[in-house]
């Protein structure tokens, strides 16, 4: 049996070459300066300092962050109530609803984003409200499906017990349910705040050409300006925030259990 | 227990309606709004089919919509295979070693897309590879493979080893052990891995667009570089929507089908 592992030697070639060199790559990019040939490259830690002194660059960067934040509240505040009456339903209506919620989640989210465009035609509103609902459209269905799964773990037995030592249904879903689906609550929130803080379409779509976020930022300056270090720094610089984030919330939710 | 209150169980609906409403609202809008007569998107004038016709007479888009098939079709086959190769391969290992394997093939499901996305840029550009649809594909390919993985490792883990090991026992060889035994157990997971597989690709945008040349377009792409508002990509969308229903309910629908067959052919025990 052991000689079924060297099935897996091409994958590691394939993943030393299509994932690893790429992350060494804007690595490298970032911490270096343009104009530089491979071999003869000087660390530079301009690219960074550029970043952290330009006033605008923070601004998106704040920008950016705020919205993503928005995003993930917004998505636990309306994603929790379904999350949970979905769970309250019996099991195959349950089934059902998961499969509804999940359906549109299948269509190519451009095309979705592109109609949530003529939709808000209707309406004369500021750039960030619209890229704010189409994010929170975009990201509410990973958030209610996690919070979902959660929840439907949870032992009914639990629950019971509460109401035995005379917990009305309010003190029974504080001190049992809400607790216990904290961990859906935390990989919702890595599933919507992640892929908010670096979007760029929704922005482009929906904020129209003046509204920039980070990952605008990241596209101009590898498209246009083909300033490929400065645009591996601001990535960098990007997914450190976004670790800093996860990590964050995961020693918050540890923290919480250990109480 | 508590007794059910109806007022509740009528507040729970509602709010699950509304939820499910917003949900779908921007998919019924552009299916109502692809029959439009009228360009607009705000006032409906009078049904047609005008825009049908217009996306059928779009070269560009009818080149993205056969751009993006054939990419998601090459990127499934090529992912699900080196995939399961690979997942198979994996559950053999060592655990130390499968444990970091599974954490590099695990960075392009976290990282986010823009950054998978430049790295392969900057592959692709240090090694002097004009980007095309060539390199499009391999990026396809890249970053379906994960999603294959994780779909069917879970699923081999709970394979008992003693079956294959028992085949190869009675004198079957590696190649036949595997494909005899292993592969019809992990079966199923190997068409929900190549479904995830064929979605991802057919939806990308963002390392599309980074790792795709100038003479290639995916739906996608096409839909971004747009310079005006075009009702086409109504009618596009709508025909997207009914295609994916179709597909996600057969999808559904054939492993339960087989499952009452299958009871049917047992013997009752």
């Amino acid at each position: 049996m052991k000689s079924f592992f060297r099935m897996s030697y091409p994958y590691i070639l394939w993943i030393a070459i299509f994932i690893v060199a790429p992350m060494i790559l804007i690595l490298l990019y970032a911490v270096t300066r343009s104009g530089n040939s491979t071999l003869t490259f000087r660390f530079t830690l301009e690219n960074f300092t550029r970043f952290f002194s330009d006033p605008d660059f923070l601004r998106v960067l704040g920008t950016s962050l705020r919205i993503a934040l928005f995003t993930t509240v917004f998505c636990i505040l309306i994603g929790y109530p379904a999350a949970l009456f979905i769970a309250q339903q019996p099991e195959r209506r349950q089934t059902f609803l998961i499969l509804l919620l999940t359906l549109p989640m299948w269509i190519n989210m451009l095309l979705k984003t592109y109609a949530w465009r003529g939709i808000l035609m209707n309406f004369d509103m500021d750039s960030e409200i619209k890229v704010f609902i189409g994010m929170v459209y975009d990201f509410l269905p990973y958030m209610i499906i996690q919070i979902h799964t959660a929840i439907a773990k949870l032992d009914r037995e639990l629950l019971t017990a509460s109401y035995d030592l005379g917990a009305n249904k309010w003190q029974s879903f504080l001190k049992v349910t809400l607790p216990l689906s904290v961990p859906g609550i935390i990989s919702g929130i890595t599933l919507v705040f992640l892929p908010a803080v670096s979007s760029f379409v929704i922005p482009k779509l929906l904020g129209g050409g003046n509204y920039v976020l980070i990952g605008t930022l990241i596209e101009n300056y590898f498209l246009v300006a083909g300033d490929w270090n400065f645009g591996s720094a601001i990535s960098l610089i990007m997914a450190l925030i976004i670790i800093g984030a996860m990590y964050l919330t995961r020693k918050l939710d540890r923290d919480a259990e250990e109480e | 227990m508590e007794r059910k209150k109806p007022f509740w169980n009528f507040f729970t609906s509602g709010y699950l309606i509304l939820v499910l409403l917003f949900i779908y609202l921007p998919i019924l809008y552009v299916m109502v709004f692809s029959f439009n007569d009228s360009k607009s998107m705000v006032s409906f004038s009078g049904f047609s089919l005008r825009w049908y016709e217009s996306m059928f007479s779009n070269r560009d888009m009818l080149d993205s919509i056969k751009n993006t098939v054939i990419i998601a079709v090459i990127a499934t086959a090529v992912s699900t295979v080196i995939g399961t190769v690979a997942a198979i391969g994996l559950s053999k290992a060592r655990r130390v070693i499968r444990n970091i394997i599974l954490e590099i093939n695990n960075l392009p499901v976290l990282n986010p897309d823009i950054v998978t996305a430049i790295g392969l840029m900057l592959l692709f550009l240090s090694l002097k590879i004009r980007r095309s649809a060539v390199t499009l594909t391999l990026a396809h390919i890249s970053f379906c493979i994960p999603y294959v993985i994780l779909s069917i490792l879970p699923k081999l883990r709970q394979l008992d080893d003693n079956v294959a090991e028992a085949a190869m026992d009675l004198g079957a060889t590696p190649w036949k052990a595997l494909t005899r035994v292993i592969l019809p157990q992990i079966y199923p997971a190997i068409l929900s891995g190549a479904l995830i597989a064929f979605s991802m690709s057919f939806d990308d945008f963002v390392i599309s667009y980074f790792t795709a040349g100038m003479d290639v377009q995916n739906i996608s792409m096409y839909v971004y570089s747009m310079k005006r508002f075009n009702p086409a990509v109504n009618a596009l969308s709508a025909v997207i929507v009914i295609v994916v229903t179709m597909i996600l309910i057969l999808a559904n629908l054939i492993p339960h089908l087989r499952d009452k067959k299958n009871k049917k052919e047992e013997p009752e025990t």
